[in-house]
């Protein structure tokens, strides 16, 4: 590809903040970028502001006034002589006005095209792409369904248990499950109701509902031409659909169903020429082994980390340049798996008193040698009540998988993080869990196990 | 005399139960003990805020979607 342009020297402005800032500034950092920091009334003395080379304040403390403010953001990043918008996960990384805006400010965006994110951004849209891939979807509507009666009738053609999702949706608003005809026909148009509250858009879809299914995903890089994946990840552990510990690789894959599954992904990635770094989701029948595509997210994860202890491979470096118009700096087969990463989301919540969020004041925070600690908190750092209650994210690389958890009941009995109930008491029981430990979990495993092993104060 | 209604939690405020719903108290209402007044949202989640006191002619001293701290005043009734 022609025009690409060294990202050394030029301004990167973090359009986020919390760890994910800090993470993005350390890559833009080791590139040589000037690192320009948004930044919120409430956000002032976060970590991220302080590793900045400039700050900028982009309005008051509720996000919607400020982050999610997308002609504001864009103002501020123009403003400030930016190069390039990093627009992080959440708030508006997922915006497609948001990228074309950024675009057309004359700035780069760290991502792929508004139009990317549109089509990737719209279940139906999405589910269409994949099909047209040859990608598996989980069996049901072939977009969206017109009325009641059409739903009753795809259903029934699907089999029961089915579930009705919005089209428009996200979080898990509007989503019903139903084992029958008649549950279909009551649940039905509160799905609708609620789709229509939440996205203004009531939009329906419905498919066969997988029982004791895995989520498990494909971290995908593209230059716009070219794609590749950077293997799998296992995100089966989730509270209210929030992923809580998160895997890389999958345990338990075959390597056919591994191959097939990540050669799949870079199908779908190629066929919307996808531009940075893109994941993957799908459901994994163990029983089966069949995997079938949910979503696309359209941005950096989360959860990247595992993916990078695995590999080797620098994600959010790799989608800055990408950003400046470089190919991708990696073929396939330079792409390896190595060893087993587990990553440990650690919230400002009290795990004993129904994960109650916390923002307390950080005090006597200590991290083990050698154990990758991503996160914002600083001794001191009061940590505002109006955002993420994610505040860190405990990372451990290890031979196996059997070492990874060892690896991680160490690293969670030696963080002490001070002033806070934070979930690092969930981590230690769940590393120690025989049912973690051979892999007999599911999307639906955290909840009732919680409710069977109540974690006590720390 | 006035009563001052302060907020339990620290977060973001809100008079309504949604974006296009009416406030669950109207300016100048009379409320009793218990009344939820509004919603504060911590780190995502939220939690309801209910008078600790009854009155009339309630005054918010907190606009819509905007930042409390824990012991803030809400709003003061008579």
């Amino acid at each position: 590809m022609s025009g690409a342009v060294d990202p050394a020297g030029k301004a990167l402005f973090i359009a986020n903040r919390g760890e994910i800032a800090v993470r993005i500034n350390r890559a833009a950092k080791a590139l040589g970028m000037e690192v320009v920091q948004a930044h919120s009334d409430a956000d002032a003395d976060m970590l991220a502001v302080r590793l900045a080379d400039r700050a900028v304040n982009v309005g008051p403390a509720p996000a919607k006034q400020s982050y999610l403010d997308v002609d504001r953001m864009v103002a501020a990043a123009v403003e400030a002589g930016a190069d390039a918008v990093h627009p992080g996960y959440g708030f508006l990384a997922e915006n497609a006005r948001f990228a074309d805006a950024v675009e057309a400010a004359g700035m780069r965006f760290v991502g792929p095209t508004g139009d990317t994110i549109s089509r990737m951004g719209d279940k139906v849209a999405a589910r269409e792409a994949a099909q047209a891939a040859k990608v598996p979807t989980v069996p049901g509507s072939d977009g969206r369904v017109a009325d009641d009666a059409a739903l009753a009738e795809v259903a029934a053609r699907v089999g029961f248990p089915v579930m009705v999702k919005a089209a428009a949706g996200g979080g898990g608003r509007g989503i019903r499950v139903a084992e029958d005809s008649e549950e279909l026909a009551r649940l039905a148009p509160q799905a609708r109701a609620e789709a229509e509250a939440a996205f203004g858009d009531g939009g329906l879809y419905v498919e066969r509902l997988v029982r004791d299914a895995r989520h498990v995903e494909v971290q995908v890089m593209g230059d716009g031409a070219r794609a590749i994946h950077v293997f799998e990840r296992e995100c089966s552990l989730q509270r209210r659909r929030q992923k809580v510990w998160e895997e890389a690789p999958a345990f338990g894959l075959r390597e056919e169903v591994r191959q097939a599954l990540c050669s799949a992904s870079v199908r779908l990635a190629e066929a919307v020429s996808y531009r940075g770094a893109g994941t993957l989701e799908y459901l994994y029948d163990p029983r089966t082994e069949e995997y079938f595509f949910l979503e696309m997210n359209t941005r950096i994860q989360v959860e990247h980390p595992v993916t990078e202890m695995v590999t080797g491979v620098d994600l959010v470096a790799e989608m800055i340049r990408i950003a400046f118009g470089a190919p991708l700096s990696l073929r396939q087969e330079d792409v390896r798996l190595t060893g087993h990463a587990i990553e440990a989301r650690v919230n400002a919540e009290d795990p004993s008193k129904g994960f109650m969020p916390f923002p307390g004041v950080c005090s006597g925070l200590e991290v083990p040698e050698g154990v990758r600690f991503d996160t914002m908190l600083y001794d001191g750092y009061a940590i505002p009540p109006f955002y993420d209650s994610l505040i860190g994210k405990l990372i451990v690389h290890a031979e196996t998988r059997e070492a990874a958890l060892a690896a991680m009941r160490e690293a969670v009995a030696a963080t002490r993080i001070g002033g806070l109930p934070t979930t690092l008491p969930l981590h230690a029981a769940l590393a120690a869990d025989p049912d973690v430990a051979a892999g007999r979990i599911h999307t639906q495993f955290l909840e009732p196990w919680l409710e069977a092993n109540p974690i006590g104060p720390a | 005399m006035a009563t001052e209604l302060r907020s339990p939690l620290p977060g973001t405020f809100y008079r309504k139960p949604s974006p296009d719903a009416d406030p669950f108290v109207a300016d100048g209402a009379t409320v009793a003990e218990g009344d939820v007044i509004g919603l504060v949202e911590v780190m995502k989640t939220f939690h309801e805020v209910k008078a600790e006191a009854g009155g009339a002619n309630i005054a918010f001293q907190i606009e819509n979607e905007s930042p409390v701290m824990a012991g803030a005043v809400i709003a003061v009734v008579e």
